[in-house]
């Protein structure tokens, strides 16, 4: 409910309702809206659209920064070295690691090679990342949105662009007001070109999981690539532009399902960024007392320096209290860890911490830190059991497959002899890359040959072979002589497919119909 | 109606002078990007008016700079698939049936183009799975009429059966009935050993009067037991399958009357891969000899 509440704390808005339960409230710092009229009134005059405030967040160094800054680097060259990696398959299949393989309906991860019935497996890797990801987010809060999501690290990436070419905060914000000239001009168009030249760089990088890596940017530089391939290199580049370059914060405030619900996967013992409200309120200019006494006592640590909200990529100010528009990325705490050390007040006046730890410390309780809860453990075992699964599933993956259609349009032919046959089309998915044979047998129905289009008469089994990485079409005939007649009109039968080397099988049930006796 | 525009306090736009009940319409301005995308569809339709059909005329339209037509656009692209099946068809025409029954590759383009071929040109009389219906033969069995090789196939589909083509299949049962070529009793006791050649006749005494009757009128076409002879269309009356039904009214009919199906000559209508494709395709779906 806290976290729901807090959720709803409109930016721009000023009411501060922050944290509420014990932590202590701030003086009336705003005295002109406590009254519920005043706060009535205001939202009244708000209007329904607030065009957008530019963010301009101010650089800053800390542990944060660096395991962010680490962060970024880590999600950009997986991202750019894994269409690299190359896997050796046989001749038959691409050598490319990790690939899409859309023409061919393939998707290749390592060892692993999906076909496209094969989908769940695709489930199983999305249901184990969406685990994963609220056990995270129940753990430590926003870590996702604040260090690891694309849309994170691509905004920093061209924040970081942006800071190169036009400076630090002031310097953006001095630009922004400058008149035309044509050194606003010139930096204008460099960060935009750098930006361009990253955005390409980005939607080229992604096609490349769709084909084969070096033959694909050999074709996207001379322009002998498709026109489709060239389209999503101008889709991926124009979206990546426009996100990290524009929309910024307001994808994660606006667009982003994920933050409207992540709310459900925290509670009071999750580790999220907090402001120490009873440590750091009242808040106030720091100034030399006459008497040269200490300048905190009486008062609270935040010197009101802004310094956390100047550098929040969210534009917005932690002291409120939770907010749904918080990344968690950990920036104003490393801005406010510098204020502290610079005022000589002790660190972690924003820290990491549970709002329970913070309702202790504000009571001068012990805080205690609880990793192991009822929704961790629950989504840890929900991760192992689906983890198991796909594990089981992957091991356990079949080489070979069968499908069996029974031919509808006639049900069945007597033929002259005055025996039944059935016709059937017989797929055979070789999933190995080398050609392979496989026997065909059937059961349940004594008596009956089979046969089939190409082959050389009636048996008792037939062999089938499969190129490799191929699915194998045959028209199968199942016949039952005069005589050996079923028992019903219908009778289930099963199909058995074994590879040559005695390895694999796969079955198939169907039904052989006859007239009725 | 319009009384007076008046500015709304909480918007800052005008009204437009409009008032029902007391609720007084907004002059709200078109949103920009609306009205600019608005502006450049007129625009877009402009240059269309000049670069395709577009205006109807008394005797037709205009044709528009660009010269393209949608006639134009499946003709291509129907040229485009020929072209793309050029390299198999052509080795379909230059193969004997065998050849090509017996490649891998070949047989299955020849199975799937005659699929098409068969769905298009046969389906219509013999049943979108070839399985026949009175009066059009059943062609997933092994039962045939005029022979089930490939070559016998390939005959009978390029010449057709009893049509104007000189090389047509043509074979003609007596009328032996309507012609009084037999009597009413030998009819009947011929159609009773007809029966009992599918083990179907309860009158000995008949089946053996129509042995004779038989003999003497039926054997040379339908050979000895009723075979059948595939040389000359001569269905066999033994394997209990039949094309026009094989209980004794309808046995009697056909005695008395004779029956004259027939079926077009392919070769008029169809090219030499299309006719083998479709022999392939045939002689495939599990009678073929
Ligand atoms: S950085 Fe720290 S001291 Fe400065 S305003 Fe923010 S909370 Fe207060
Ligand atoms: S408030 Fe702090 S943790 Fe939240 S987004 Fe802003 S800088 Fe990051």
């Amino acid at each position: 409910m806290r976290w729901a509440a807090a959720n709803e704390t409109a930016r721009g808005a000023k009411d501060v309702t922050k944290m509420d339960g014990g932590v202590a409230q701030g003086p009336a710092h705003t005295p002109e809206i406590d009254s519920a009229v005043s706060i009535k009134t205001q939202k009244a005059a708000m209007p329904l659209y607030a065009s957008r405030i530019k963010v301009h967040p101010k650089n800053v160094s800390g542990i944060y920064r660096n395991i962010k800054w680490a962060m970024l680097a880590a999600c950009l060259a997986v991202y750019y070295i894994a269409p690299w990696l190359r896997w050796d398959r046989g001749s038959f299949a691409p050598n490319q690691a990790i690939l899409i393989d859309l023409p061919g309906r393939r998707a290749y991860f390592f060892f692993l090679e999906i076909w496209p019935q094969e989908v769940y497996f695709l489930t199983g890797i999305l249901v184990l990342a969406a685990f994963g990801l609220f056990l995270a987010t129940a753990l430590f809060g926003r870590i996702w949105c604040g260090y690891a999501c694309p849309q994170t690290v691509w905004t920093d990436l061209f924040m970081l662009v942006e800071r190169w070419i036009e400076g630090d905060r002031n310097a953006r914000i001095r630009l922004d007001a400058a008149p035309a000239s044509l050194g606003k001009f010139a930096k204008r168009t460099a960060k935009h070109a750098s930006w361009i030249v990253l955005s390409l760089a980005t939607g080229g990088a992604c096609i490349l999981f769709f084909g084969d890596a070096p033959t694909l940017l050999a074709e996207l530089f001379t322009g002998r690539a498709s026109a489709s391939e060239y389209f999503f290199v101008g889709l991926f580049a124009t979206t990546t532009y426009v996100l990290a370059g524009f929309a910024r914060e307001q994808v994660c405030t606006y667009m982003c399902p994920w933050p409207r619900f992540q709310s459900a996967m925290l509670d009071d013992r999750s580790y999220v960024v907090t402001y120490e409200d009873w440590r750091g309120e009242p808040r106030g200019r720091l100034a030399k007392r006459p008497d040269g006494s200490d300048p905190f006592v009486g008062r609270g640590d935040c010197v009101d320096c802004n310094a956390c909200v100047a550098t929040c990529p969210t534009g917005i100010d932690i002291r409120d209290g939770q907010q749904l528009e918080c990344i968690g990325c950990g920036l104003c705490i490393d801005a406010c860890n510098a204020v502290m050390d610079k005022v000589g007040r002790p660190r972690s006046l924003i820290r990491f911490d549970t709002l329970d730890n913070q309702r202790a410390r504000a009571e001068g309780g012990k805080p205690v830190h609880r990793l192991i809860r009822a929704r961790t453990v629950l989504y840890a075992v929900l991760l192992v059991i689906v983890g198991s699964i796909m594990l089981v599933g992957v091991v356990l993956r079949s080489t070979v497959e069968l499908t069996v259609q029974r031919d509808r349009n006639p049900l069945f032919v007597r033929l002259v002899d005055g025996s039944v046959r059935n016709a059937y089309t017989v797929h055979v998915l070789n999933k190995t890359h080398a050609q392979r044979d496989y026997t065909l047998t059937l059961e349940d129905l004594p008596g009956a040959r089979l046969s089939m289009v190409g082959g050389d008469g009636a048996a008792d089994r037939l062999v089938l072979s499969a190129k490799p990485d191929q699915v194998a079409s045959y028209r199968v005939f199942v016949t039952l002589p005069d005589g050996a007649s079923t028992k019903h009109e219908s009778t289930h039968i099963e199909f058995k497919l074994r590879a040559a080397d005695g390895r694999d099988q796969a079955e198939r049930e169907t039904v052989f119909i006859a007239p009725p006796q | 109606m319009p009384t007076k525009i008046e500015k709304d306090a909480v918007t800052g736009t005008d009204t437009t002078g409009h008032e029902w009940d007391g609720i007084k319409e907004l002059n709200t301005p078109l949103p920009k990007w609306w009205l600019y995308t608005f502006y450049a569809t007129i625009l877009w339709a402009l240059g269309y008016f000049v670069l395709y059909p577009a205006w109807p005329g008394l005797s037709g339209h205009t044709a528009g700079v660009l010269g393209w037509t949608m006639r134009g656009e499946i003709s291509e692209s129907l040229a485009q698939a020929a072209a793309a099946q050029a390299p198999f068809v052509n080795r379909i025409g230059a193969a004997s049936l065998e050849d090509i029954a017996k490649s891998t590759d070949l047989r299955n383009f020849a199975i799937a183009g005659g699929r098409s071929v068969f769905a298009v040109n046969c389906a219509p009389c013999h049943g979108a799975g070839a399985a026949g219906s009175k009066g059009f033969p059943n062609l997933v069995d092994d039962n045939w009429i005029w022979g089930g090789t490939l070559d016998d196939i390939h005959t009978t589909i390029q010449n057709g059966i009893r049509n104007s083509n000189p090389d047509s299949r043509i074979a003609q049962m007596p009328r032996f009935g309507a012609d009084k070529i037999l009597d009413a009793k030998q009819i009947d006791d011929v159609a009773e050993y007809v029966l009992s050649l599918s083990r179907r006749s309860r009158n000995a005494a008949a089946v053996e009067r129509g042995a004779v009757v038989f003999s003497e009128n039926c054997e040379a076409c339908h050979l000895q037991g009723g075979v059948g002879n595939p040389e000359m269309g001569a269905p066999s009356l033994a394997a209990n399958i039949w094309l026009y039904g094989g209980d004794k009214a309808t046995l009697v009919e056909t005695i008395t009357n004779s029956r004259a199906g027939a079926m077009p000559a392919w070769s008029e209508r169809l090219d030499a891969a299309r006719i083998k494709m479709l022999t392939v395709y045939v002689h495939a779906l599990g009678g073929g000899k």
